[in-house]
């Protein structure tokens, strides 16, 4: 009896886990299938993007072309029409739809009603899509013209993207973005933590209350200040939109881990005669990389995939990835060679960056999420 | 005869000696500070002027602005540390925190004070209006549009995403693989909103009806396979502001599955192992131990997503412009300020966005005033 127990019990573990990862595959599948779709046309030629959809690059079940029959000349297209090696009569309308024979083929017709060639298709398995290019990614990075084939067999042609140019100026951008935040918070940290002096408690609860504040509120007068100092589409102006906005997680988080460091290191410094200039640089800095390192992927994040501060401080006249990429929505909404191709690049170096070092963002995440 | 002492070395040199080094020293400490302003002062007029390769531009750009930070605190410090001692310890501190206050005053207390009186100002700031533009925040229709959308997506948005973070961190907590899984949910953190309303954009896409069109959108394919017709779904009101929250929910749910993840690892096994002997279901002990145990937990993920919602933009920007019954209030603030140029409603809708955080700006000072002795 026992060993019937042991062995139900055993049978249900094995049942509840293929249950349980059962469910997690499929809520993982719905939330990759997104991505994976964007991935995929990214790579396909623009015709075929717009005439299938992009789950048929996989190999699937489908009507294929095995042979075309020409209607003798003469035959009227508009009235029922009889065609030769198949028995009864159809419609045009009917042929458009598609008529299904017997032993398993479909009759489809070509074009309009004057061609007089109807397709003769098979169903058949078709492997992997191999017809895929990298022109995509050329068109949208070097600001060429692009040309390519509609759904309807027109030639279009477009003025380019420079995403290349766009992909720089995010960097300049998110780097000095991540980094002055982060020193300017480091020091303040370490002022808030360590030194003395009046009004201290008041002005740190000051920083506690800034952290919900929508940055919406700061924009009307920020952009006011920007236009009179001739700072708006500069470089300058956003890094420190995006300081002012990040301080006050960045002072948070890491006064929190400062405030948290031992005592006496920091008391034989000053004993040894150590300023605190030294004892910042040379102990506190090295001492709080992990810290540092989490805000830091946190901040980059952010910046990178912001839009509405670099919306409204640069403009059009220094286009980020992500402005460029929203522009690219507006003004060619239906082109999705150039759409996926350009999200792709705009989503490489964050992921890159996610996946290196996710272990710091949770630990980011974690500390930062007590904001509310 | 201890001044004396004193007084030696200084007498050695001869007063005209003293003079000269003292002055020295006050040249150089004059010397630095400008030779350092003349130096960022060019480098900001190169960054912006000047025609060079991008590459090199952007370059410049990096070390400039990281360099010039750190210099300026360098330099400042040297300032500071080259005065009497005791001057040098009343206002170092201020060296350190000074930035951020002066930076945090400039960018987000000064102006939510300038709002606030640019709320009750006319579009270009010069004339007295009294409540006028708060009466258009809060009656307007367009505005109350925008306060049902954001109550959807604060109602929706906030409750799946917590609801579906809760559900896979519980399942995860049960398998091996959880590592992979977790990554899949969360990787959508990583991805900008402009580049999820692409990847949404495209799922949703809509050819319309007529001979030999293929939808190319994956959901009015799927539609079509069960024998559906396909639909314009950001085209339908109300239910497009669900196809567009749904968006929210791929991005957030990794962060509410983090965060409740490690509450619930947190969750003592012995708590629950007892309640497995005495003959709790998992369902029970789910409702029962580990709700109770990860309330506050809850709650704090539950009010970041709550303002993240409530300040969403991006995602109808990209995918509807507001449009077709998807307005929110942030949308409508950018509308008011940068298309239609209303400085007065903009600052009006922006105060009314800092009201609804109120309540959890308060919850935050007290926890902090709770947390610890400062």
């Amino acid at each position: 009896m026992d060993t019937t127990k042991s062995h139900s019990f055993k049978q249900q573990k094995v049942l509840s886990s293929i249950l349980v990862n059962g469910i997690l595959i499929l809520i993982c599948l719905i939330w990759i299938i997104p991505t994976v779709g964007v991935l995929v046309t990214s790579f396909r030629d623009s015709q075929d993007i717009f005439t299938t959809g992009w789950w048929t690059v996989f190999p699937h079940r489908t009507y294929v072309i095995t042979g075309t029959i020409k209607l003798p000349k003469g035959t009227d297209a508009n009235g029922p029409m009889s065609i030769p090696g198949i028995k009864g009569q159809y419609t045009f309308d009917q042929l458009r739809a598609g008529v299904k024979t017997s032993d398993g083929r479909q009759l489809i017709w070509y074009g309009n009603k004057r061609t007089l060639q109807i397709n003769e298709q098979k169903l058949q398995w078709v492997g992997f899509d191999t017809k895929l290019t990298l022109k995509n990614y050329s068109d949208v990075l070097n600001n060429a013209n692009v040309n390519y084939t509609d759904a309807n067999g027109n030639n279009v042609s477009r003025q380019g993207d420079n995403l290349l140019g766009s992909f720089l100026n995010s960097i300049a951008v998110a780097v000095p973005a991540t980094i002055i935040p982060i020193l300017i918070a480091a020091f303040a940290a370490y002022g808030f933590a360590w030194l003395n002096f009046p009004g201290r408690k008041l002005l740190f609860t000051i920083v506690v209350a800034l952290l919900v504040v929508p940055l919406q509120i700061a924009l009307v007068p920020i952009v006011q200040d920007y236009t009179k100092l001739d700072l708006n589409g500069t470089y300058l102006g956003i890094w420190l939109a995006h300081t002012g906005f990040g301080l006050p997680l960045a002072v948070y988080l890491l006064f929190n881990y400062i405030s948290g460091l031992p005592r006496d290191i920091l008391e034989s410094a000053f004993i040894d005669g150590a300023s605190n200039f030294t004892i910042f640089t040379q102990l506190i800095l090295p001492l709080s990389v992990p810290a540092l390192a989490s805000f830091a992927i946190f901040q980059f994040l952010w910046v990178w995939n912001d839009y509405l501060v670099a919306l409204v401080f640069l403009g059009d006249k220094t286009l980020v990835l992500t402005v460029t990429l929203a522009n690219m929505v507006g003004e060619k909404g239906q082109d999705w060679q150039l759409l996926t191709a350009g999200a792709f690049i705009s989503m490489m170096l964050p992921l890159a960056v996610f996946f290196a070092l996710q272990r710091y963002f949770v630990r980011g995440l974690m500390a930062g999420s007590v904001k509310g | 005869m201890r001044e004396n002492n004193v007084m030696k070395p200084v007498s050695k040199g001869g007063i005209l000696g003293w003079f000269a080094t003292s002055l020295g020293r006050i040249l150089v400490s004059i010397f630095v500070p400008i030779v350092t302003f003349i130096v960022l002062w060019q480098g900001f007029l190169f960054l912006r002027n000047s025609k060079v390769p991008q590459l090199v531009l952007v370059l410049v750009a990096i070390i400039w602005g990281v360099g010039g930070v750190a210099l300026l605190f360098a330099v400042s410090n040297w300032i500071i540390e080259k005065l009497p001692g005791e001057w040098t310890r009343r206002l170092q501190p201020f060296v350190f925190v000074g930035p951020a206050l002066a930076i945090l005053a400039w960018y987000l207390v000064i102006p939510t004070i300038r709002t606030f009186y640019a709320s009750f100002m006319d579009a270009n700031g010069f004339h007295f209006v009294g409540l006028a533009n708060y009466v258009y925040a809060l009656t307007d229709r367009i505005m109350l549009e925008a306060f049902r959308n954001n109550l959807l997506w604060l109602v929706f948005g906030t409750s799946f995403s917590v609801g579906f973070g809760l559900l896979i961190s519980i399942l995860t907590d049960r398998t091996r693989y959880e590592n992979i899984y977790k990554a899949v949910i969360f990787m959508p953190m990583a991805i900008s909103f402009v580049g999820a309303g692409v990847i949404w954009k495209f799922i949703y896409e809509y050819k319309g009806t007529g001979s030999g069109i293929q939808e190319i959108g994956l959901l009015n394919a799927i539609v079509l396979g069960l024998g559906g017709h396909s639909q314009p779904w950001l085209d339908i009101p109300p239910w497009n502001n669900f196809f567009l929250i749904v968006i929210m929910v791929w991005l957030q749910t990794g962060f509410a599955m983090v965060i409740l993840s490690s509450a619930i690892k947190g969750v003592p096994a012995e708590l629950l192992e007892a309640a497995r002997i005495d003959g709790a279901t998992e369902i029970q002990a789910f409702f029962r131990i580990i709700i109770p145990q990860i309330q506050g937990t809850l709650l704090t993920v539950s009010t970041t997503i709550l303002i993240f919602s409530l300040k969403l933009f991006d995602i109808v920007r990209v995918m509807t412009g507001g449009n077709n019954g998807t307005n929110v209030i942030a949308n409508e603030f950018y509308l008011e300020r940068f298309t239609f140029g209303d400085a007065g409603r903009a600052s009006s809708i922006a105060i009314v966005l800092l009201i609804a955080v109120i309540p959890v700006m308060i919850y935050n000072l007290r926890q902090f005033r709770e947390s610890r002795a400062f």
